[in-house]
């Protein structure tokens, strides 16, 4: 029973709710928050006893005894490599928020409580607390976008509200079905630990895994139900997208390994080929929208769904690697499209405010700096070899490799689509002509103190992947372990290695 | 000669609210404006208090009162105290408003009171007679209160057309009772939990299904359960606000209440035959309202309808028959009524300042301008939409809960869906409050006088320029654009040109309520100018702001520690004894 865990949860929200009163000083106090926040995680990071598998850090406390809702919080293999990119980018993007001096206190406000949000979803041990954040972390969202987002916002936020919500919704009805189902003796718990002890028939299983697809898959997104993100990608503030994109999303990769596999694994296996097909159709139409389209956000936007498409195999190959990778790209993705979406405002802003690509161009000889950091992220993200997301992918690929071979054939494809999108954007922003209506000025200072963070930790970990991937070495395998089996038990037929 | 002995104790609580009625009657008569004005409105909140707090004295004592035609048990208690908030509540808002001042102040506040009574006869009934009693009770000092306005059109049209519709459900409910007596032989309702299960012949008996089918229609009718809502929304909107909200909340508990004792306690033995009826009219309930609420620029209609689905919601709890299920329908009772509160309390609020009546224009731009209104209707909204750290989460989550408990897995799928579905018209009002300019004031300015001041007040401002202008500095600029009537914030950005112009307004309004004065046109015309012309709108209203930020703490309250509210439902589940 510790309080850390705590403290890093509600700082956020704290400095947020200072910074309403802080006035001028409110973008700072909420950074002051993030930093510390950010501080505390790494000092959880590197306190974090990797050999042992089992949670770190446990606070746990009936929070609703009726209902049997614990404030069970902790941390283990699974979720810290992401509670350190969490609280990584929301200090950045705030501090970018900060620098941008045009946001008026409440706009903080619920950045703070948006990262507490994050981090509560992510550390959550009891599946109702998991669902409650989850669900919390889309009204900052909502109010961030509505009232400083650009163009048709307030309609896309709606759309993009009511299409998360009905996922969510969806798993709330799961997931009381799951607590109440699984509770033995009239005693309902809804802590993971209590739940998992228990195994639900089939049937039962299988409509409770859609609830949480329904859930998962539209947060993420995946290809057919991403409606809601070309409008919402348009509409959302810069810093804000950054870290929707870049964390928010990753959330929901996160709820199939938490969740899903360990406490569903019947059904887990009965879907498997489904969402492995609906992760390789999201790879797919995501790159190909990605190369087709012009506006820079919706680049970024629909490369997400095709790199989440890739966790989402990861996932489901159900193999040891698989996971692993799936949880080492998603902290790649958060880690490079936090500073692609920096870079596309700086891009902006020397193409006269406007977001498509045939605005751009000509930038990188005047602007070498700026050049350079970009070709770092944009590496990274195509997944060049000697990157971080070169082994995060590999390791998918191999995971889906041993189980499903026709898929991950088709799903290479998709690595060659990311180098033809990620080199075109970097392509036609960068070089060619200068456009006329085009300033090439290299970065400032201050845009510097943003990037080179983001930058740095991609070069840490393409020099050193192993940091985030022995941390969850004891944990992740074991999540997807009874699922795996439960395919073993249903198809006869396993590739031999 | 030895009378029959009177437990006063157990008593107290309908006593003190019935004979607080006859003093407040009494002394609206007295001809002073203080007494009118201060004094009654101060002793009706004295006497919801005594009701509250005699409701409390009484909490554990479970006993059979007036040879067993009422019980006093936690049950009721509960509920009484969940009525006193709502009555506190209605009479705060009703204090400086129109109703009162046209009807007269004595009448109007006693009626309030009665109805209190009757709500509170109706929740400790144990017997068809008393039953039906309270429901009169409480139902004809709401028909008459909803006519308070007089000179409103609207205001007689909502009065009449619930009493003609009550009547048909109180008539229905009647004929059901009937039927229940005539299956049972008795109008007690243990006797009839008695009789049921004595003979399983008699659970399916014609007599006995048409009864229990006519009692679930006539207490429809009062909870607006579809498909008898369809008086809801036009009396919710034609109804003065403060009475709209205190039936919204304070009728719905009190239908509840009655609907539970009456299905948990003497119908529970045949409980196969009814719940699978509920069950279908919540579903059908959660779709109608939610449907209905969607297209909806009024906020006391869009509430109106909203207050089908959540009726809906409530009835699931009451579908399943567990003791799970009279917690959760027992607790989402007291968040609806605080949620419910708040969002009625910023619509009086706006009404009162704006001359937009209660359309959704109204709150536009408030969270600007008004954040002490905005941030209550925010919460309120986000609650009634099931958005975690509100009551209206935890509610939801109890909820379903029960019916997943309960074996109506289908139905909580169903109150998930209609609340994803809900988030619609919810998040529009968040949108108009948080994401648009307040409107130019001649947006459906209803009086043409105010009209022709306006047009010189704010001719700069569009809509669209207002909403640009918010997100990029709201801060710095604090209200954007707010139309003159709301706009006597101590706000700098008002300009002199602007004041001028509002006290030219004013005295345009104040020049067409003596007209309206002289020529005594009963007309909506009168409805906004009245206010304009006696105080200064938005001044000065700080009992709607208290009513509108307490409830929405309360609503956050029951979001994040919510144990209280816990033990407290699970001691009144406690009351019915055939579910333990």
């Amino acid at each position: 029973m510790t309080i850390h865990l705590s403290i890093v949860l509600w700082l956020p929200a704290f400095a947020g709710m200072l910074a309403l009163v802080a006035r001028r000083f409110a973008g700072w106090v909420t950074f002051v928050g993030s930093l510390a926040a950010l501080a505390y995680a790494v000092a959880l990071l590197v306190d974090f006893d990797a050999s042992s598998g089992a949670l770190q850090y446990v606070t746990d406390k009936l929070w609703i005894d009726q209902l049997g809702i614990h404030y069970k919080l902790g941390v283990d293999g699974l979720n810290i490599a992401l509670v350190g990119l969490t609280t990584l980018s929301f200090t950045v993007c705030v501090l970018w928020a900060t620098l941008e001096r045009e946001h008026p206190p409440q706009f903080f406000m619920w950045l703070g409580v948006m990262h507490t949000a994050v981090l509560g979803a992510l550390l959550a041990q009891d599946l109702l607390l998991f669902v409650l954040f989850f669900d919390l972390m889309l009204v900052p969202v909502f109010f961030l976008t509505g009232i400083w987002g650009a163009g048709d916002r307030v309609r896309a936020i709606i759309r993009l509200f009511i299409y998360t919500l009905v996922g969510s919704l969806l798993m709330l009805a799961g997931a009381i079905a799951l607590g109440v189902l699984s509770g033995t003796g009239g005693e309902v718990s809804f802590a993971l630990s209590d739940i998992g002890s228990v195994t639900l028939d089939k049937g039962t299983q299988e409509w409770i895994f859609l609830c949480f697809a329904a859930a998962f898959l539209v947060k993420m997104p995946a290809f057919p139900v991403h409606g809601w993100m070309p409008d919402g990608y348009r509409s959302m503030p810069l810093p804000v997208l950054a870290v929707f994109s870049g964390v928010l999303s990753k959330v929901a990769a996160y709820g199939f390994l938490r969740v899903v596999t360990p406490l569903l694994p019947d059904a887990t296996a009965h879907f498997q080929m489904l969402l492995l097909l609906v992760g390789l159709a999201s790879i797919l139409y995501g790159s190909i929208m990605a190369f087709t389209t012009t506006e820079t956000r919706l680049i970024l936007g629909y490369s997400s769904i095709a790199q989440l498409g890739f966790i989402l195999l990861g996932v489901f190959s159900l193999d040891d690697d698989g996971a692993q990778g799936a949880i080492l790209q998603s902290v790649n993705h958060g880690l490079v499209v936090v500073p692609a979406f920096f870079i596309v405002g700086l891009l902006a802003a020397r193409a006269g405010g406007s977001q498509d690509l045939r605005d751009m161009g000509g930038v990188a000889f005047r602007a070498p700096i700026l050049a350079g950091l970009f070709l770092i992220v944009a590496l990274a993200t195509l997944a060049m070899p000697g990157s971080s997301n070169f082994v995060g992918e590999f390791l998918i690929l191999f995971g889906v490799f041993d189980t499903k071979i026709v898929i991950a054939i088709v799903a290479f494809t998709g690595v060659v689509l990311a180098s033809v999108y990620m080199l075109r954007m970097f392509i036609r922003s960068m070089h060619n002509r200068v456009n006329p209506g085009v300033t090439p000025t290299d970065i400032r200072f201050a845009d510097g103190l943003v990037l080179v963070p983001m930058v740095a930790v991609i070069l840490l970990l393409a020099l050193y992947p192993q940091l985030p991937l022995e941390k969850g070495e004891q944990t992740i395998p074991r999540q997807v372990e009874a699922a795996s089996q439960a395919t073993g038990d249903h198809h006869e037929i396993q590739v031999i290695r | 000669m030895k009378g029959p002995h009177i437990d006063w104790a157990g008593l107290s609580p309908i006593v003190a609210v019935m004979g607080g009625a006859m003093v407040v009657l009494l002394a609206g008569l007295l001809r002073s404006r203080f007494v009118r004005e201060a004094l009654v409105p101060l002793l009706t909140i004295a006497t919801l208090g005594a009701f509250a707090g005699l409701s409390i004295w009484q909490w554990d004592e479970g006993k059979d009162i007036v040879s067993a035609a009422l019980r006093v048990d936690t049950f009721a208690m509960y509920l009484n105290c969940l009525l006193a908030v709502a009555g506190v509540c209605a009479v705060l808002m009703s204090w400086r408003s129109l109703g009162p001042r046209e009807s007269a102040h004595g009448e109007y506040y006693s009626m309030l009171l009665f109805s209190v009574g009757g709500m509170s006869v109706l929740v400790g009934a144990q017997n068809t007679v008393t039953l039906f009693l309270g429901f009169e009770m409480l139902s004809i000092p709401l028909y008459i209160l909803c006519a308070t306005e007089m000179r409103r059109a609207t205001s007689l049209e909502s009065g009449l057309k619930y009493l003609v519709i009550g009547s048909v459900g109180s008539a229905t409910l009647v004929y059901g009772l009937a039927l229940l007596y005539g299956a049972t032989g008795s109008t007690d309702f243990s006797g009839m939990a008695r009789a049921l299960e004595r003979s399983t012949d008699l659970q399916s008996d014609s007599l006995l299904l048409g009864g229990i089918a006519l009692v679930i229609v006539g207490l429809a009718f009062k909870a607006s359960v579809a498909p008898f809502h369809q008086w809801t929304p036009d009396v919710y909107e034609g109804a003065p606000t403060p009475i709209t909200a205190f039936m919204s909340v304070a009728t719905k508990a009190a239908a509840f209440g009655v609907l539970l004792r009456m299905m948990d306690v003497a119908l529970l033995p045949s409980n196969a035959d009814w719940s699978i009826v509920l069950a279908t009219l919540a579903a059908i309930s959660i779709v109608v309202g939610n449907v209905g609420a969607l297209g909806q620029s009024s906020l006391k209609r869009l509430l109106a309808w909203s207050s089908v689905a959540q009726a809906g919601y409530l009835l699931a709890g009451v579908v399943v028959a567990t003791q799970l299920g009279v917690r959760s329908t027992l607790f989402y009772l007291a968040v609806y009524l605080v949620m419910n509160l708040a969002a009625f309390a910023v619509v009086v609020a706006r009404e009162r300042e704006t001359e937009l009546g209660d359309h959704i224009d109204s709150v536009s731009g408030i969270g600007w301008s008004r954040p002490w209104l905005a941030w209550p209707l925010t919460i309120a909204m986000l609650s009634l939409a099931g958005i975690p750290a509100t009551g209206g989460f935890i509610g939801k989550i109890y909820l379903l809960d029960a019916t997943v408990d309960g074996g109506y897995t289908w139905l909580g799928i169903f109150i998930v869906l209609g609340s994803a579905a809900s988030l619609a018209y919810y998040l529009k009002v968040l949108a108009a409050v948080w994401m648009r300019g307040a409107p130019a004031a001649e947006v459906a300015t209803p009086v043409p006088a105010l009209a022709g001041g306006s047009q010189e007040l704010d001719p700069p401002e569009e809509p669209d320029s207002a909403a640009a202008a918010g997100p990029d500095e709201p801060a710095s600029t604090g209200a954007p654009s707010e139309p003159g009537p709301a706009a006597p914030d101590p706000d700098p950005a008002a300009s002199n040109a602007q004041r001028a112009a509002a006290e030219e307004r004013d005295e345009a309004a104040s020049a067409a309520a003596r007209e309206d004065e002289a020529e005594d046109t009963a007309s909506a015309r009168d409805a906004a100018a009245d206010p304009a012309a006696g105080d200064r709108p938005g001044r000065g209203h700080w009992e709607l702001t208290l009513v509108a930020v307490l409830a929405a703490l309360a609503t956050l309250a029951a979001g994040i520690y919510p144990d209280p509210l816990f033990d407290a439902v699970r001691d009144a589940g406690e009351s019915f004894r055939g579910l333990l």
